[in-house]
């Protein structure tokens, strides 16, 4: 009786195999999701334009020297402290009411030697050269909490939602809605606290 | 007529699993590709510092800067911070040039967003990273992220 074609391998075994690599693959190699903090650098000024006059109390100077003590505005202050201190600054909307730029939306203290509107206000930050990175950090982490807090504060008031909850869920596209329309009502949010940060070159 | 017999059908063919492999292959491959961890030869120290008001880095858009003190294995780079793009380590002169090289092998549609990771031990000095801000600066490459672990409360956390 002529035999039927010998027996193929059992291939059956083969998926196994290629399941096990296929596991080792998944297991081993994370796609890293790298997280950090998002800042924006100011554009270089060419050299015959003239800097913007900036009025001493629109100024949020924060000094940090090598061995990562603070100075705020001349001022000693902890690391814990620096948070509330921006958002006294930034919140602050020292022109009185009835005058041309009265923050409407500020709550702050409406101390006139203070910034005068949220989008007039800079913050600037100078350490030394020799600063820990880990210290810039640490102040970049506590400025950008202060306008996130605002950011939030202000959102919540006018929307309902946290600004930050609503931008992270549109970055990573898990954001439920419409889009465009949150997108727009974030950007009236950042036009109201703007992050203008500065760098000053270090010692 | 024997012709014509069927043949005993007792039992159902079995399913061909030749080609289960070939499936599960595929998908293997897949896999090997989309996590190619483009990883260089990370030459310094990376102990990242803490942060908690963090974003997702969108890796597509990215170019990445290492900086740290040279690791093991490359000590004959000193004892001094440096910094590190692609796979070699530049001065801070050089690295417009090496930003902008790193930058062709992005997307096209993505090189106008592109986003300059900075991966920088805690260690390092404040000094040298603001050196290669103001590079950035100079090729208008505005967009940095500063990568960190992620706390909850950094304050709470560091005291």
């Amino acid at each position: 009786m002529a035999r039927r074609t010998a027996p193929e391998i059992n291939a059956g075994s083969m998926a196994d195999i290629a399941f096990l690599l296929l596991i080792f693959f998944l297991v081993t190699t994370t796609i890293e999701k790298d997280r950090g903090l998002l800042r924006a650098l100011p554009p270089d000024q060419p050299e015959n334009v003239e800097p913007p006059i900036i009025k001493q109390k629109n100024l949020f100077v924060v000094i940090v020297n090598k061995n990562s003590e603070l100075f705020v505005e001349d001022e000693l202050m902890e690391i814990n402290d620096l948070q509330q201190a921006t958002i006294d600054f930034l919140d602050n909307g020292g022109v009185p009411r009835g005058q041309e730029g009265y923050c409407e939306y500020c709550q702050g203290d409406r101390d006139p030697s203070s910034s005068d509107f949220p989008d007039k206000a800079i913050v600037t930050v100078k350490t030394d050269r020799l600063t820990p990175y880990e210290t810039y950090i640490t102040v970049q982490n506590e400025i950008i909490g202060a306008y996130n807090f605002l950011r939030n504060r202000e959102s919540q008031r006018l929307y309902g939602w946290n600004y930050t909850d609503v931008s992270k869920a549109i970055d990573e596209g898990l954001y439920k809605g419409n889009e465009d329309a949150a997108k727009e009502k974030l950007d009236v949010i950042q036009g109201m606290y703007p992050q203008k940060l500065s760098e000053v070159a270090p010692n | 007529m024997s012709k014509f017999k069927k043949e005993g059908n007792k039992e159902l063919p079995a399913v061909n699993t030749a080609s289960l492999p070939d499936i599960v292959f595929m998908l293997l491959f897949f896999f090997m590709v989309a996590t190619v961890l483009r990883k260089n030869d990370v030459k310094v120290a990376q102990a990242m510092p803490s942060a908690d008001q963090t974003e997702k880095l969108q890796k597509d858009r990215s170019v990445f800067i290492f900086a740290g003190k040279p690791g093991s294995g490359y000590e004959k780079f000193g004892t001094e911070g440096v910094i590190q793009i692609g796979d070699k380590l530049v001065d801070v002169s050089a690295v417009q040039p090496a930003i902008l090289e790193e930058r062709e092998k992005l997307r096209d549609e993505l090189k106008d967003r592109v986003i300059v990771a900075f991966k920088v031990d805690k260690e390092t000095n404040s000094g040298l990273i603001y050196d290669v801000k103001q590079e950035l600066r100079q090729a208008n490459l505005l967009k940095v992220l500063y990568i960190t672990t992620q706390t909850d409360d950094l304050i709470k956390q560091q005291n």
